[in-house]
């Protein structure tokens, strides 16, 4: 019996000594954010792990320890049979984690407003827009301003914010770009919005984090963060391949397919994005752009 | 003819679903024979299949349990062995339509059929003992709601052998489970499975409501109930206010797939948000549902075993009665990545939290009862320690969850799939073990084997911590839930890692089943002969192990909380029972066959829907009026145990009690 409560005891400590492990790794990838949506949200996940600790840890190791006390064999300690009442420990108990809860409360609201995914990022540089459609099963990214549009690749340039406004094309889908931050559903008839922003360079692991049914787990993209230049380049590069993005196209690719390559539209019929966000037009709901735009 | 239904609904050219289905074809096929040899389908007819005694109704809910988690259980070690190998250019061994069967029918089978009716059947077979009294308010629809969920469980284990199950995530969401993208029969399966279940589960809850409130024995006032009761009483006022929120919602998404409704389609106005803001509206309660009972069962437990009442009772109540008011206003937090504005996230996070307040007052009462007690460790109260330090850690991501800009990175991910099965198997499942040891004597006159139960404890407590604080590590890596494969290698030792504590679990499992066929051969030896083996304070234990048919000759008089260790304490003072009362005849329900033929025309209208088979749903609707009818012009329900009859039965009780309890001396 002992050896095992000896080893239980352990069990806390152990699952410390993983999170210790996560920050040190650079495969933690909500751990690891490249941008300052994800460090802020890291952040919030330490603080409020931190604060929930300086009562679960007490929590734990007084269960253990008062279970051990007071075992039946234990005849040093006192038994009091009838002790079923404290004033004093009812307040503490009600008190102690109401005081923890109105502190990450506050915490809560205050974050949640900074963070609430539809504001936009304070920037010197205007936003890169981009249209985001989820298909079965691929991400359909169109760059409105630039004219352009990309399938399971999305670029950026590192240091400029970037607003996604979102829809679907078949069933709900969420967007998810796990060291950027911030993930929020794709719902068709309806338009989310997100704003991220890369403060580093690199290619970023993209996934749709909602179930969407049998092509799900490859429905993947890349989120690449460039300089100035490469994104330039990368721009010329999807306006070189010649396809056009219009509305027979956008019918092509909604059918259902797994493990789509990428590939890049150099011109579009700038209707598209709103056939897809109307393509249930005829709903009065999706219609109305002020319904529409706040996502609910 | 036959509607939807064809030959080729029986996937032949698809091994894993038709060895299962064998398998599970030929179990049932041996038991049933087996009963049919030895003769014991009178019996079983007379005694338990027809009965409307609150304890074999309760029995056969908790069976009906075991069972269940048997088969969510081999869904889990099957999603587990595959994706232990599903890393890189691996597949696994389950294609996508497969494991997206195998993980909606888990999450529906472990949540509607195997923690629902084994907390609904701890409730029916404790609550009316504790109160003090004969049976439930409607003994007949106690026996309606358990077939009912019968007849759920047949439906969704036909679905194995006989078309597919649904391939939506365990609430279907639209417009993923809408026939534009799910036109075969597995969310109907779905559908009509749990619409029925669900209609015994809100019986049932009505049932237990109004025991409850109306039926207490003398002079059990509701600040004296043993806490199990308040809890039983919170939970099933959730399921009256709960389900038929689940009910009308199934019932949007039947007619659109019926009858070309709009409610959540793509089309056509249809907002699948309203689906999802609805089914949120009854899941979260359910969470409490399933674990207020759990939350009494530890509350009994603690207090029995630490030889202590309960610290804090008061305090339990309240606490209790918070949690269920609040679980109704917390259901947004499902959907914080849905895009509604800061206001509203922030609200529903905060008010998220505010249930961690009395949660963690629950805690900490369990806490010091132990304290200055003289702690047994039986297996009871090691499934309750086990809780208390698991459920903290559960109730730590679960807050930090709560906070909505956690939730943008955290939500659907395998960090939330970690968090609410650290939860619900430290929390639900833990507390139905706890439950299921404590009450086994009182059910059959004999304790379950103590060495193997403690071995199937450690076996589920390692196993669970090596199962899931991997998937909380690799949530934390970006890792998403439900996903059939993953490219990250690095991911791979991690989920090798929680196969592996599904098979510890596995071994935990095997242990338990022994422990049952062990303690049944073994029953002389480990029998409870004084109806009170754990040394209890409530009233359940002061009748007989397994107590007569009417539970109580007279009926008791409840003089303060813990009604039983006051009796029991003045007949070891005083060296004597409580003089001989007068006995009188009693009055009890007969049995009746109202429910199991009710749930078997359920059981055929929910097929032939299914399948779109109208002559058969005609057949089915009009058997079920047909059984209604008859019942509601039944003559004679009830029958007399004559006074002789309850004299003897309590004589000998009063006989082993005399001879087993007074030597017990008073406690120090």
């Amino acid at each position: 019996m002992s050896a095992f409560f000896k080893l239980r005891r352990l069990l806390p400590a152990l699952a410390l000594l993983c999170t210790a492990f996560s920050l040190s790794g650079c495969d933690y990838a909500l751990m690891d954010p490249k941008g300052p949506i994800g460090v802020d949200e890291r952040n919030l996940i330490l603080l409020a792990t931190g604060l929930m600790l300086i009562v679960v840890v007490p929590v734990i190791g007084m269960t253990i320890a008062f279970a051990w006390r007071y075992r039946s064999s234990n005849e040093k300690a006192a038994y009091t049979p009838d002790w079923e009442h404290s004033n004093a420990i009812e307040v503490v108990v009600w008190v102690v984690p109401c005081l923890i809860i109105i502190a990450l409360g506050l915490i809560t609201w205050t974050s949640t407003h900074a963070l609430d995914p539809y504001k936009p990022i304070a920037s010197e540089k205007a936003p890169v827009e981009v249209e985001v459609v989820s298909l079965d099963w691929k991400w359909l990214f169109i760059y409105p301003d630039l004219k352009i549009a990309s399938v399971n690749e999305l670029a950026f340039p590192a240091g400029t914010p970037v607003h996604f406004k979102m829809t679907s094309g078949s069933v709900m889908n969420a967007i998810f770009m796990p060291q950027l931050g911030s993930m929020v559903y794709t719902m068709a008839g309806m338009q989310t919005q997100l704003s991220l922003l890369a403060d580093h360079t690199g290619t970023f692991d993209g996934i749709s984090s909602n179930f969407s049914g049998d092509g799900f787990s490859d429905m993947k993209f890349f989120a690449k963060s460039m300089s100035e230049d490469d994104f330039q380049s990368w721009v010329e590069h999807a306006r070189a391949s010649g396809n056009v993005l219009s509305s027979t196209v956008y019918h092509e690719l909604e059918k259902p397919s797994e493990k789509v390559p990428v590939a890049y539209y150099g011109d579009i019929d700038p209707m598209v994005y709103h056939e897809a966000l109307g393509m249930m037009a005829m709903s009065p709901a999706a219609a109305a752009p002020a319904a529409a735009e706040k996502g609910m | 003819m036959f509607g939807k239904l064809t030959w080729n609904a029986i996937p032949y050219n698809e091994p894993i679903p038709m060895a299962a289905g064998a398998a599970v074809v030929i179990v049932v096929a041996i038991v049933l024979l087996w009963i049919t040899i030895k003769g014991h389908w009178p019996y079983l007819w007379r005694e338990w299949i027809t009965s409307v005694d609150h304890k074999r109704i309760g029995v056969m809910y908790c069976l009906l349990a075991l069972v269940m988690l048997l088969r969510g259980f081999s869904d889990a070690i099957m999603m587990r062995s595959h994706l232990a190998f599903a890393a890189g250019d691996g597949q696994g061994y389950l294609p996508p339509e497969h494991y997206n069967q195998i993980f909606s029918a888990h999450g529906v089978i472990m949540i509607f059929f195997t923690a629902m009716p084994f907390v609904i059947g701890l409730m029916n077979f404790v609550v009316p003992l504790q109160l003090g009294i004969r049976d439930v308010a409607f003994p007949t629809l106690n026996s309606v709601s358990l077939w009912l969920t019968a007849s759920g469980v047949l439906l969704i284990n036909a679905s194995l052998v006989i078309g597919e199950f649904a391939r939506t995530g365990w609430l279907a969401y639209p417009p993923l489970s809408e026939l534009q993208f799910s036109p075969d029969v597995g969310v109907d399966y779905y559908l009509w499975s749990l619409q029925i279940s669900g209609v015994g589960t809100l019986l049932s809850g009505i049932n237990l409501v109004t025991t409850i409130l109306k039926m207490r024995a003398p002079g059990m006032t509701y600040t004296r109930m043993p806490v199990f009761c308040w809890t039983a009483l919170a939970s099933n006022l959730l399921i009256v206010a709960a389900f038929p929120v689940l009910t009308a919602t199934f019932a949007l998404l039947t007619l659109d797939r019926y009858l070309g409704f709009h409610f959540f389609t793509n089309d056509h106005g249809g907002n699948a948000m309203m689906y999802l803001n609805l089914i949120w509206v009854w899941g979260h309660p359910e969470v409490y549902i399933l674990i207020l009972p759990a939350f009494g069962v530890f509350s009994e437990v603690v207090s029995t075993f630490s030889s202590k009442p309960l610290f804090g009772y008061r305090s339990m109540i309240l606490a209790t009665m918070c949690i269920c008011i609040l679980s109704f206003l917390v259901w947004l937090h499902h959907f914080f990545t849905m895009g509604a504005g800061a206001d509203v996230n922030g609200f529903f996070g905060i008010m998220t939290m505010v249930i961690a307040v009395p949660t963690g007052v629950k805690v900490f009462n369990w806490m010091f009862t132990m304290y200055g007690g003289r702690v047994r460790f039986e297996v009871p109260i090691l499934w309750t320690i086990g809780f208390m330090v698991t459920f903290v850690i559960g109730g730590l991501t679960g807050v930090l969850m709560a906070v909505p800009p956690v939730d943008f990175v955290l939500h659907n991910s395998l960090f939330l799939v970690a968090h609410f099965h650290n939860v619900a198997i430290g929390g639900v499942l833990f507390g139905a073990f706890a439950g299921y040891t404590y009450w086994f004597p009182k059910a059959f006159g004999f304790k379950l084997h103590e060495g193997l139960g403690k071995a199937a404890f450690w076996c589920w407590l390692f196993g669970f911590y090596l199962a899931f604080m991997p998937l909380y590590v690799i949530g934390l890596m970006g890792a998403t839930r439900r996903m059939q494969h993953y490219d990250d290698m690095t991911w791979q030792p991690w989920m090798m890692c929680a196969f592996a504590g599904a098979a510890l679990i596995l071994l935990g499992i095997v242990f338990q089943v022994l422990q049952l066929i062990v303690s049944i051969r073994q029953r002389e030896q480990l029998a409870d002969i004084s109806g009170d083996p754990w040394d209890g304070r409530s009233l359940e234990w002061a009748t007989t192990s397994p107590p007569a048919v009417f539970n109580f000759a007279v009926m008791p008089d409840v003089q303060g909380e813990e009604a039983y260790w006051g009796i029991k304490q003045r007949a070891i003072e005083l060296q004597k029972l409580v003089d001989e009362p007068d006995y009188e005849p009693i009055e009890m329900p007969r049995n009746s066959p109202t429910g199991i033929v009710s749930a078997f025309f359920a059981s055929i209208l929910g097929f032939a829907l299914i399948w779109h088979i109208w002559w058969l749903v005609g057949v089915g609707l009009a058997g079920a009026y047909a059984v209604f009818v008859v019942f509601a012009w039944r003559i004679e329900d009830e029958y007399i145990v004559p006074a002789a009859e309850v004299a003897r039965l309590d004589r000998e009780r009063r006989r082993i009690r005399v001879e087993t309890i007074l030597p017990r001396g008073k406690p120090v």
